[in-house]
């Protein structure tokens, strides 16, 4: 194995062995360890999501391979080579809005290649090309609150990819969207990575989502300290449509072999849900 | 007939106006010696003496800005001092709050003195100033700036704590540094506190520059009123209060329209219209 590692190209980002304990107040509220004991890797060109109930701490993953997020134990490498600070091969899609309100589409889109330095009128040029690719061509020059919600992914979209980043990370992208929007979204997703094979770690708690999308699922276990339990490949023929491909036998067959073993970690989380925090 | 004339957003100018003559002839009314029978004060003068007449007041007016023009080296000192107190003030609060925001060793080390400092009736200092800086344009400044200085200091700083951790996390991941997070996120995110404590200040540099002449000064529109007071001329008091009060209006106009040019971003209460 060891031997085979190292003949083999390093993942495009692998997680070895990590955990994150989140500091509590002192008073009270004990500390709190999210995951441990987690190994992941994602290979260059694969895209891979991890699934698991809410609250079991998928985010906290992404952020360490980020680099936004300094594992408590255990090593984040990007490429083989250790990750310190901020992951610069990686682009971040965040669930919440993170678009900067006082910036047009284009001006959103062109941040990234300005923190960059890139020469303006290359910029330029890349951003309208890349506006123009998520389908907000006539739209450079609306701020974030002139857009409806779709828009406004389409171009986190766009301000993402047009660094032409190794690695993308998701987290759950999709999820504010409603359901048409949700399935454009995601097939165009597919699209664009089909043609740049980057790649993508990809969050989310729809399993539908993650069996359409993904060459990988991984299947999280409930928090405090939770891992991945499961591991599925889903050899699901590509070019895919992501509503064709569920109706498929084996995407059915995936879905029932994934949720068996998903479906009492959820049951778990629920349980701590409800239950009052602290106690 | 009442409905075309009440108050509704076409015609609400008009009634402000309307509003303003109507508060005029009030005073008219209640202090031109005969009008009314007096019953408040003991006689018909009196009403005069203590609340001037608007008529007069206007007189006043006229006079320093047209037929004597003597009001404009005095408006001009007092115009110059607010600026100044305005202009120091804000820039200094901009660069203090950005700093503690962004430094919390620095923050938690001098929060109890800045909780201190706007605590204490700054007003009160403006003795001490015309001591310090003497009874020039400069003790006036200091007075306005360390009024100023706290407002936009407050506002400031608790923009910058309010920025978005997403938008912030999402900015580096992007590739900014340090310097380019402060350029690209935290100025144009505190720019909306900024501008509402900008508002607030224009008022108070206006404060801080008419206290400081009224103590103690040679010029300015603040000596105008004290000078009149010294000698019970109501009606010149109330006139340079209108004066500064237009001019606070103005200098207040001219933040709002920066804060729409720089602020087109913000949603706009109302983007639907209704026909």
């Amino acid at each position: 194995m060891a031997a085979a590692a190292s003949l083999a190209p390093p993942p495009a980002l692998a997680l070895h062995d990590v955990a994150c304990t989140f500091a509590g107040n002192g008073a009270g509220r004990p500390h709190y360890t999210a995951v441990a004991g987690v190994s992941l890797a994602v290979g260059a060109g694969e895209f891979v999501s991890v699934v698991g109930p809410t609250g079991c701490g998928k985010s906290t993953l992404l952020n360490m391979g980020a680099g936004l997020l300094a594992p408590s134990s255990g090593t984040v490498s990007v490429f083989g080579q250790p990750l310190a600070g901020i992951n610069g091969r990686a682009g971040y899609m965040f669930q919440a809005e993170s678009l900067m309100p006082w910036r047009t589409a284009l001006g959103n889109v062109l941040a990234g290649l300005e923190f960059r330095g890139v020469a303006p009128a290359r910029a330029r040029g890349l951003a309208e090309d890349w506006l123009r690719r998520v389908g907000l061509g006539g739209f450079a020059d609306r701020y974030p609150h002139q857009m409806s919600g779709g828009m406004r992914k389409r171009a986190s979209l766009a301000q993402t990819l047009v660094l032409d980043p190794d690695i993308i990370l998701m987290d759950e992208p999709f999820s504010a969207l409603d359901i048409q929007t949700r399935q454009l979204m995601e097939n165009e997703l597919l699209d664009l990575w089909q043609s740049k094979k980057k790649a993508v770690l990809f969050i989310t708690h729809d399993l539908d989502e993650a069996i359409a999308l993904s060459d990988r699922v991984v299947v999280l276990s409930a928090g405090p300290a939770s891992h991945p339990i499961g591991e599925f490949v889903v050899d699901l023929a590509r070019p895919r449509d992501v509503a064709e491909v569920r109706n498929t036998p084996r995407f059915v067959a995936l879905h029932q072999a994934i949720w068996a073993v998903l479906r009492d970690e959820v049951l778990k989380g629920y349980q701590q849900q409800l239950q009052p925090k602290g106690a | 007939m009442w409905n075309t004339v009440k108050p509704n957003p076409r015609n609400l100018r008009l009634w402000q106006i309307a509003l303003l003559l109507l508060i005029f002839a009030l005073w008219h009314l209640l202090t031109v010696p005969g009008l009314v029978r007096p019953f408040m004060f003991d006689n018909d003068q009196q009403a005069a003496f203590f609340f001037g007449e608007p008529l007069k007041v206007l007189g006043r007016i006229w006079r320093w800005f047209v037929s004597d023009g003597d009001i404009y080296s005095h408006l001009w000192v007092t115009l110059v001092e607010t600026v100044l107190a305005f202009a120091i003030g804000a820039a200094a609060g901009l660069a203090g709050g950005l700093w503690l925001a962004l430094s919390p060793m620095a923050s938690a080390l001098l929060e109890p003195y800045v909780k201190a400092m706007n605590a204490m009736p700054r007003i009160i200092l403006a003795p001490i100033f015309a001591v310090w800086f003497g009874l020039g344009i400069a003790s006036k400044v200091a007075l306005g700036v360390t009024l100023v200085f706290f407002i936009v200091f407050f506002n400031v700083y608790q923009g910058v704590k309010e920025v978005s951790p997403v938008i912030l996390a999402n900015a580096r991941m992007l590739g900014a540094s340090a310097r380019q997070l402060l350029r690209a996120v935290y100025l144009p995110s505190a720019t909306s506190w900024v501008f509402s404590s900008l508002h607030t200040s224009v008022g108070l540099a206006f404060v801080g520059a008419v206290v400081g002449e009224y103590l103690g000064s040679a010029s300015g529109v603040g000596y105008l009123i004290h000078q009149a007071e010294g000698v019970f001329d109501i009606n010149t008091v109330m006139a340079g209060i209108l004066v500064l009060t237009g001019f606070a209006l103005l200098l207040d106009g001219a933040v709002g329209s920066a804060e729409r040019r720089l602020m087109t971003w913000q949603p706009q209460r109302g983007d639907s219209i209704k026909r």
